[in-house]
């Protein structure tokens, strides 16, 4: 006999990040009493991760400052967690409800979230350098920091995405000399479009930063650690520190052969469903979205708590658990993706999905300003605003896209008759 | 028994996940600056105001219980 808040049953949340996190939060806020237990394969607590390319890299905030909290009284001891953390999941044995860890112990559930997020591509073929670092973890962070603070003032950041133009801003509002080598003809042009993406591009150049587009890494040379980029023209580059930023893989290898649909990540049903008693949230998770038309797997931070809570939920609906805490008809997950990036002053919001979209407009400031707001159209909807110092307006546009506005209806709202 | 609701406006940077968590609490207005309606709101609205710390990506919110 289940208690009413299922007291023998236990919830194994695999991923210890702001997904797993806010999914253990949930479980508890509905209501679950029963064992939550919480593997994370690093040695830390959660904690915040948008710092570690900014306030953390730049030395400006100690990492106590970034360690996550819930809002419940009594803060994160208060949701009862079993912490297993440093250590991983390596197998999922669906059949008898069992996830084993690393050194072979298997623990048995009755509900499992998957939140293993992702980890940072590798340049193929470029082997291992001292000075030559990718960005993720908070380790990660800390050994960028100490190789600023040992003087490396040549600063080679490869890859123009998010992650590797923040990086080039801190570094920069630090004083180093900064070159970002970009393989694309335009930073982000798969992202936000050849236009918008050259502005991004030219935000860089504002402040100094040599900025390479249309550039390969053949490797990179030195005796103990980094001095130079090979490029793949065979021109080198002088170097003291390599950030690589060149995309994130969803961590789903130990997931191989579980029976779970992996395609770039774990597949779920529109629920965050990826088989009976297991959900999926955070970077790992895959889903279709009714609203684009089209799987997504979003790597954002915000998505990170709202799927971490939305796939709660749905779990609790699922055999053992429905009907013990009245979590019943959880629907589809279906948001609008927003993100936010900070570079130098400026801050870069973007709601909504503009991969595949036909036009792009800005309708308020100008690009030259560094201030702006722009509508992505994909036939007559309105599917994405990307805004630039703007975050009132982008509130707004945000709004539109979340209820499927027209652009006629959009345009209309830019500018009012 | 009641609850004040504390931004830290030297964190805030208007990205408005808290007024559309909360729009009864949290303002963000044409100048692109925060505005709180209601620091002391009523209980009804704690959990729309627990989801606004939650949606802060600068955790600039504060719950102050009272």
């Amino acid at each position: 006999m289940t208690g009413a808040g299922g007291t023998d049953r236990t919830i194994v949340v695999v991923g210890a990040s702001l997904a797993g996190l806010r999914a253990a939060e949930e479980i508890r806020h509905q209501g679950f009493e029963g064992t939550v237990t919480v593997i994370g394969d690093e040695a830390h607590r959660p904690y915040d991760r948008p710092p570690l390319s900014k306030q953390v890299l730049a030395g400006a905030w100690t990492t106590e400052r970034i360690e996550l909290t819930v809002a419940a009284d009594g803060g994160l001891d208060a949701l009862g967690l079993d912490w297993r953390l440093d250590t991983s999941a390596t197998g999922l044995d669906l059949a008898a409800r069992e996830v084993v860890l690393r050194d072979g112990q298997r623990l048995a559930y009755d509900g499992l979230v998957l939140a293993t997020g992702a980890r940072p591509r590798e340049l193929p073929g470029t082997g291992t350098l001292a000075g030559v670092h990718t960005l993720r973890t908070l380790d990660d962070s800390l050994a960028v920091r100490a190789a600023l603070d040992a003087g490396a003032e040549r600063v080679v950041v490869v890859g123009a995405g998010f992650i590797g133009a923040e990086v080039a801003a801190t570094c920069r509002g630090l004083g180093r000399d900064v070159t970002i080598l970009e393989a694309l003809p335009v930073p982000l042009g798969r992202v936000l479009g050849d236009e918008m993406g050259a502005v991004l591009g030219d935000l860089h150049r504002d402040h100094g930063v040599d900025l390479r587009l249309d550039t390969g890494v053949a490797g990179f040379e030195g005796a103990d650690r980094v001095e130079r980029v090979r490029l793949a023209d065979g021109a080198t580059l002088d170097a003291d520190l390599v950030v690589v930023g060149i995309g994130v893989t969803p961590n789903t290898g130990w997931l191989e052969g579980s029976g779970l649909a992996l395609d770039d990540g774990v597949v779920c049903d529109a629920t965050t469903l990826a088989a009976p008693g297991v959900v999926a949230a955070g970077d790992v998770a895959r889903w279709p979205s009714r609203r684009f038309g089209a799987l997504l797997r979003v790597e954002h931070w915000d998505n990170a708590i709202g799927m971490g809570e939305h796939a709660a939920r749905r779990l609790l609906a699922e055999p053992p658990f429905a009907g013990s805490n009245g979590s019943t008809g959880v629907g589809p997950y279906d948001p609008v993706p927003w993100f936010w990036s900070d570079q130098y002053d400026r801050k870069i919001q973007l709601a909504g999905w503009p991969s595949g979209a036909d036009e792009v407009v800005v309708v308020d400031g100008s690009t030259e300003e560094r201030r702006f707001v722009a509508l992505y159209r994909k036939g007559d909807r309105l599917v994405a605003v990307l805004a630039m110092n703007r975050p009132r307006l982008l509130v707004t546009f945000r709004g539109l896209v979340e209820r499927g506005a027209t652009w006629d209806e959009a345009l209309a709202q830019a500018s009012p008759a | 028994m009641g609850y004040r609701v504390v931004v830290d406006f030297d964190l805030c940077e208007s990205n408005a996940r808290c007024m559309e968590a909360a729009p009864e609490v949290f303002e963000v207005r044409d100048d692109d600056f925060l505005y709180v309606l209601d620091e002391t709101p009523p209980d009804s609205l704690r959990d729309k105001v627990d989801e606004a710390v939650r949606r802060c990506p600068k955790a600039a919110i504060t719950v102050v219980e009272e």
